[in-house]
This record gives C-alpha cells, sequence and structure tokens, in this order.
C-alpha cells in the first residue's frame, strides 16, 4: 500500500501528562512524526496540536485509532482525508550577510515578501511563513549565501470553512 | 459541602462508594497515612501480600473472578515499580484494577529524592490512564474517574499516584455520583446497519464459524453467544481469553484455536467462508501467518475498542460496540426475520458433518505412559472430579496450554490466566485475589516448576487469610515450554531451561503450615487429587510428570495456522 503524508488535528485536555501520551504512543508503537506543533486553544483548559505523520492507509487508520483511545485525546480530525485546508509553516534562518550579498539577500526577500528580523554586522534572521514548499524554495534560494541556522515551527493546518454553504 | 478530612481519608471513603470490600497491598512510608486509615476503617479489609508484584496479580485475580475492580496500594519507588508487571499484566488482558501509589512530597518531585520513581511516566504505556494527584482539591475526582475509567469501555488498569503532603493535605470531600469525561465516551450501542449486514452474511453463510474472545467475558455476553450459536447451528471456538465464554463441553464447542488450539478449530477457522469474530483481538498466537489465516472468510468484527479493528486483520463488517449489545441486537434480528431453526440447521448440515471428519480425525490425544504421569490426565482427572465447577488459575507455559486444552471450561470468569503478557508467577497471587473474591468456591492454581516460584512468597500471604487455595505443580523438572521450542526448532540444544536444583515443594507448603503432597506414578493421581480437593486448608500437589512431554498440536510461530504438528 503507498505511503502518504497525513496531518492531523488533534485537541486533548490541557494536563501534564497528554503530551508525553500522545509521544509515547508514537514511539512504543513505531508510527513516524515528522512534525508536531503544540500551543493553547481559546479554551484554556484544551491544547491544539498539529501532527504531521506518515505511512499506508491502514496505518494512518491505526494512528488516528489510537490517539482517539487516549483518554486525554478530546478530537482527532485528519485534515488532509478532508481535503480543503490551509497549512503554514515559519522558519526562522540566520544567514551570512557580508557587504556584498546584503543587497541580494535583500532584494530576495523583497521578492519573497520575507521579514528581516534580527541584522547583526555579518548576519540577518530572516522570518518566512508558507506552506511546505514555499520554505524549501527560499531555504535553496538563501543557501548559497551560507545559511548558519534553521529554525523551523513544524506545519499547522486548519480546514477551510465551506465557501457557498 | 462535602465533609472536610485528609487525602488518606479521601482514598477510604472512595473505597467505599466504590463498594470495595477488599485491598492488596504493601505498606511503605509514602503510603503511611493512607494504611493509618486503613487501620481505623476495619470495613474495609486489606491483604498484606509478601511482593507488591502479589498485589498487582491478587487484585487483577479478583477482578478477573468476580467482574468487580480490583485494588493494590503500595508506596512509592520500589513498591510501585515492583507493580510494574503486575499492571502490564492487565493491560494486556484488558482487567479493570486500580493501582494507588505513594509518592514522595509534591515539593520533592524531581528531586530524586529517597524512594521517589516516575511512576506515572514509567506506567504510560501499560495503564489504560494514569493520574499524578498535585492538588488536594482534584483527589474526589480522580479517584472517580480512576474507578469509572477502569471498569467501562475496554477495561484496563488505571494508576493514581499520590504524593505524601496530599495524603496529608484536607480538603473537601465531594464525591460525584456520576461523573461524565469529555474526552472519553466508548461506544457501546453498536450501529444497526452494520448489525444488519452481519446478519445478511451469515444468512448467506455456509460454513460459518464463531470465535469468541476475552470481550465476551468482560462484557457478560456468554448467554448471549450461547443463544446466538444454538439458535444459528454455528461451531464456536475461543481463544485463550475466551474460554468459559461458551460451555467446552458443548457439541458445537470445538475448543481453542491458534498456537495450541485444536486441530478441528484451525482447520474450521482455515475453511469458513464467514467468521464472526466477537470480542477478540487477533493476536499472532491465534493468527499464525496473517495472510493464511482464514483466507476465504468475510470477517465480522465486534469489539468495543475500534483500535483492535482492522489492526491486525482485515475486517468485512467491523461492528464497534459492547460484546453483550451487538449480541443482542444480531439476536433481535435474527428474531425478527425469523427463519425457523430447522434453516440454520439444514444450512450448515455438510460444513458440520466436514467439521466432524477433522474432530474424528484427530482429535486432543497423548499417549498414555505406565511409567510417567502424562500432564494431560492429571487435568482430564481434574476436570471430571470437579465437574468444571472450579476456579482455574495458571501460570504460563506448557502448563498453561495443556489446562486451556483439557479442562473444558463450562462458564465464564473461571480461568484465570495471563493470555496476552503470559506472565509466570501471575496464577499463584490471583489465584489469592480469585478466592478472596470467591470465598466458597474451590480455586486452584495449576502452576509449573518453574513459574510457582516467581511468586511463592505468597504462600505466607493465602496462610494468612486461611485460603483454601490448591497448588497443582505440574512438575517437569524444566521451563518446559522453553524447552519444547529447543526441542522442536533449535535441534535439542537445551541452553538455560533445566531447572537443576528444584526445592522440595512439599516441605515448602509444611514450612507455611500448608498441606504438601508428591506422587509419581499414574494411579496416585485420582486419589490424591480427591484428598486435596477435599481439604479445607492450602495444599501444594507435586506432581512429577513425564519430563518430556510436549504440548500439542501446535502451530509453529509466524507459519500457518493449518502447518500443525500433531504429536
Ligand atoms: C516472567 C516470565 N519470564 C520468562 C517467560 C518465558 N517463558 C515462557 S514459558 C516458560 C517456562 C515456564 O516453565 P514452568 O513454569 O516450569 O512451566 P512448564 O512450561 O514447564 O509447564 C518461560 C521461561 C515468561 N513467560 N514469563
Ligand atoms: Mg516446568
Amino acid at each position: 500500500m503507498a505511503e502518504r503524508k497525513c496531518t492531523l488535528s488533534v485537541l486533548v485536555e490541557n494536563t501534564p501528562g497528554a503530551l508525553a501520551r500522545i509521544a509515547g504512543l508514537f514511539s512504543g508503537r513505531g508510527f513516524n512524526i515528522d512534525s508536531l506543533c503544540v500551543a493553547e486553544t481559546l479554551d484554556p483548559t484544551l491544547s491544539h496540536l498539529t501532527l504531521v505523520t506518515r505511512g499506508d492507509d491502514q496505518i494512518i487508520e491505526q494512528i488516528i485509532k489510537q490517539l482517539r483511545r487516549l483518554i486525554d485525546v478530546y478530537k482527532v480530525v485528519d485534515v488532509t482525508e478532508e481535503g480543503d485546508f490551509v497549512e503554514r509553516e515559519m522558519a526562522l534562518i540566520k544567514v551570512r550577510a557580508e557587504k556584498e550579498n546584503r543587497e541580494e539577500i535583500y532584494r530576495l526577500c523583497e521578492i519573497f515578501r520575507l521579514k528581516i528580523v534580527d541584522v547583526s554586522p555579518r548576519t540577518y534572521i530572516i522570518e518566512v511563513t508558507g506552506d511546505k514548499e514555499k520554505l524549501e524554495a527560499v531555504i535553496e534560494l538563501l543557501r548559497p549565501m551560507g545559511i548558519k541556522e534553521i529554525v523551523r515551527t513544524g506545519l499547522i493546518a486548519m480546514k477551510r470553512e465551506k465557501k457557498n454553504p | 459541602m462535602g465533609q472536610i478530612m485528609t487525602g488518606a481519608r479521601m482514598v477510604i471513603e472512595a473505597l467505599k462508594k466504590e463498594g470495595v470490600e477488599i485491598v492488596f497491598g504493601y505498606p511503605g512510608g509514602a503510603i503511611i497515612d493512607v494504611y493509618d486509615e486503613l487501620y481505623k476503617n476495619p470495613e474495609i479489609h486489606h491483604v498484606l501480600v509478601r511482593h507488591e508484584q502479589g498485589a498487582a496479580h491478587a487484585a487483577d485475580g479478583y477482578a478477573r473472578s468476580t467482574g468487580k475492580v480490583g485494588v493494590a496500594i503500595v508506596t512509592s519507588g520500589p513498591g510501585a515499580t515492583n507493580t510494574v508487571t503486575g499492571i502490564a499484566t492487565a493491560y494486556m488482558d484488558s482487567i479493570p484494577i486500580v493501582v494507588i501509589t505513594g509518592q514522595v512530597p509534591t515539593k520533592l518531585i524531581g528531586n530524586d529524592a529517597f524512594q521517589e520513581v516516575d511512576i506515572t511516566g514509567i506506567t504510560r504505556p501499560i495503564t489504560k490512564h494514569n493520574f499524578l494527584v498535585k492538588r488536594i482539591e482534584d483527589l474526589p475526582r480522580i479517584l472517580k474517574a480512576a474507578f469509572y475509567i477502569a471498569r467501562t469501555g475496554r477495561p484496563g488498569p488505571v494508576l493514581v499516584d499520590l504524593p505524601k503532603d496530599v495524603q496529608q493535605a484536607k480538603g473537601e470531600f465531594n464525591y460525584l455520583e456520576e461523573i461524565h469525561l469529555r474526552s472519553y465516551n466508548p461506544t457501546y450501542e453498536p450501529h444497526l446497519k452494520q448489525i444488519e449486514k452481519a446478519y445478511l452474511l451469515l444468512e448467506k453463510a455456509e460454513r460459518p464459524v464463531f470465535l469468541i474472545g476475552g470481550g465476551v467475558i468482560s462484557s457478560d455476553a456468554a448467554p448471549e453467544v450461547r443463544e446466538l450459536a444454538e439458535k444459528l447451528n454455528l461451531p464456536v471456538t475461543m481463544t485463550l481469553m475466551g474460554l468459559g465464554g461458551f460451555p467446552g463441553d458443548h457439541e458445537q464447542s470445538l475448543g481453542m484455536l491458534g498456537m495450541h488450539g485444536t486441530y478441528y478449530a484451525n482447520m474450521a477457522v482455515a475453511h469458513c467462508d464467514v467468521l464472526l469474530a466477537v470480542g477478540a483481538r487477533f493476536d499472532d498466537r491465534v493468527t499464525g501467518k496473517v495472510d493464511a489465516f482464514a483466507p476465504n472468510a468475510k470477517i465480522i468484527h465486534i469489539d468495543i475498542d475500534p483500535s483492535s479493528i482492522q489492526k491486525n486483520v482485515k475486517v468485512d463488517v467491523p461492528i464497534v460496540g459492547d460484546c453483550k449489545r451487538a449480541l443482542t441486537r444480531l439476536l433481535e434480528m435474527i428474531k425478527e426475520v425469523g427463519k425457523p431453526k430447522k434453516y440454520w440447521k439444514e444450512r450448515f448440515k455438510e460444513w458440520w458433518e466436514q467439521i466432524d471428519i477433522w474432530r474424528r480425525r484427530y482429535p486432543l490425544s497423548y499417549k498414555e505412559d505406565p511409567n510417567y504421569i502424562k500432564p494431560q490426565y492429571v487435568i482430564e482427572k481434574l476436570y471430571e472430579l470437579t465437574k468444571g465447577e472450579a476456579i482455574i488459575c495458571t501460570e504460563v507455559g506448557q502448563n498453561q496450554m495443556w489446562t486451556a486444552q483439557y479442562y473444558k471450561f463450562k462458564y465464564p470468569r473461571t480461568l484465570i490466566t495471563s493470555g496476552g503478557l503470559g506472565t509466570m508467577g501471575f496464577g499463584f497471587p490471583a489465584s489469592i485475589g480469585a478466592q478472596m473474591g470467591n470465598p466458597g468456591k474451590l480455586v486452584i492454581d495449576i502452576a509449573g516448576d518453574g513459574s510457582i516460584q516467581m511468586n511463592i512468597q505468597e504462600l505466607a500471604t493465602a496462610m494468612d487469610q486461611k485460603l483454601p487455595i490448591k497448588i497443582i505443580i505440574l512438575n517437569n523438572g524444566y521451563l518446559g515450554m522453553v524447552r519444547q521450542w529447543q526441542e522442536l526448532f533449535y535441534e535439542k540444544r537445551y541452553s538455560a531451561v533445566k531447572l537443576t536444583t528444584l526445592p522440595d515443594f512439599v516441605k515448602i507448603a509444611e514450612a507455611y503450615g500448608a498441606v504438601g503432597m508428591r506422587i509419581t506414578k499414574p494411579q496416585e493421581v485420582e486419589p490424591t487429587l480427591k484428598k486435596i480437593l477435599n481439604m479445607d486448608k492450602l495444599a501444594i500437589l507435586d506432581v512429577i510428570i513425564a519430563p518430556e512431554e510436549g504440548v500439542f498440536p501446535m502451530v509453529p510461530a509466524g507459519k500457518a495456522t493449518t502447518e500443525m504438528i500433531l504429536v
């Protein structure tokens, strides 16, 4: 069976063990986690988790069922399955910005609407937000300049509302 | 306004509210406040074990044999870690127990304090859920939730870690009559559309098999299983955990399937066209090589845990729900359609003829030997003498499999065995729990000479409580099951399976003030069994059996269930 990427949107009780339980489930049962993003929700008693994983349909079905089996898990939605959704990720990229390439970096930032959020004599920190493709494209373009460090948030996702209800 | 009391007292009050009369445990510094309350509240009977693993297994045996939640109470650190095997055993077999562990005071947590261990971290993958109680205000709700979670849905162990300062703190005891957890809503009622699909498959079936597992026992669905089986004239086979869910002496019973299942059960499953599986999870000991398992069958799978369905085998009609309710709905549908009993009798006539051919070809059998006691014979005699009315606990290994094959379990909750984890040392402490929960009943632990030594210290516990448990050791001088694998698959390289020094089990019994007896000849079996079964005292019967006897049939691990080694 073909492997596919799958983005899960998970609401869990905001309790101390909940995240450990989810991480433990993945390691204990040999499932993959490509990225994991956790934050509060409007309801402070619930946390939201965006989890990107991979597997064939049977494995993904198991992952979802096993997640739902956890007492602390309130809701699991396979965003990829539902189709229409928005995905975003943010990265901070520390890039060498010496005299000779400052101009070029600056131009790239304009074209891609990137923000320069920190400037030091020899580096910029650039903030990029977008889907995975955009992030990778930007990283590839900046690579020749000399990337010193990258920190990525991991993907977050949200289902779109229906356009004509 | 609830009453103001200490956390330790709340534990006792919660136990009372939950109807708990017996707890199994072992004290220590971090749980001493709860023990002080136990002292003041003798209406809760505390059973002092001799090792915390015994407490967890005893709580488990109590739960399995009574259907109630078993409770174990232990101290922090080593007390808590000693329960781990017991918790994992209960988890694998979906048994409802609540384990209360003492913990160092909250302000010391994380400091590597004396006897501190992260027991919620350790037990996370082997509990249905666990709690670390940080505030006294949370305690009543957590205790309520612990029992509720343990008992409902697919049951399982729940651990509550209780720091010493929370035991000592005072708070208001407002114990909920009912609890609702928004993130935990087990599905009990099956989807009627799915039930209908199941019915239609059965109606068209020509070679159906009814496969039942432990879920039938935990949802008390044995009456419905029997009604359905008899109404539709279905052959019934059971997993190890399902034994007793349908009478083993019933003519429609094919006994156990799987690795050490009967030839005819495995053949029937391999050739069936519809497999109705209820409360079973298709573990590898049942399926053998998955691709060759029931290859031509449409599978109907009823289970309360959605994650059990489609996990190991592909299912055609998944039904999520309580086994008892789902079978009840199915029976209602059958009544509604109203096909006469004759219809089903006629329909499966050829199928039954085929099954009977298999039954006659290879019934369960063993070779008698005038010089040795055969373990199968011991179990057969035990079945005859107890008429299938005893509660039988087992250890793990050959002793367990011979028991499963030759004792025809007639009722649910009469076989207490570690199926999923296969824990040696489980049977005897579990029999303590079973006997505590069933005072008038005959409780027997069928043991191996290896396994019994894993929790033999609990003899003291059983003597304390004056329990007339009977321990029958099938003594082959070996870690027999491992030896059997080495014999069959490792060219008889008997690595580390000979139990060279064995204690004198008769003297051990006597040392604890129990009765000990030993037999070595076949003709001694029946009279000695009669003798000990009639004793109102704990007795160990050391049965010296043929040392290299094997368990057959056997499906080698990973092979198709039709590739059985027969003798
Ligand atoms: C705690 C534990 N350790 C190891 C095993 C592996 N094991 C399975 S059966 C068995 C042999 C059991 O020997 P005994 O109790 O004498 O039973 P027999 O097979 O001889 O009847 C062993 C070592 C186990 N199941 N449990
Ligand atoms: Mg042995």
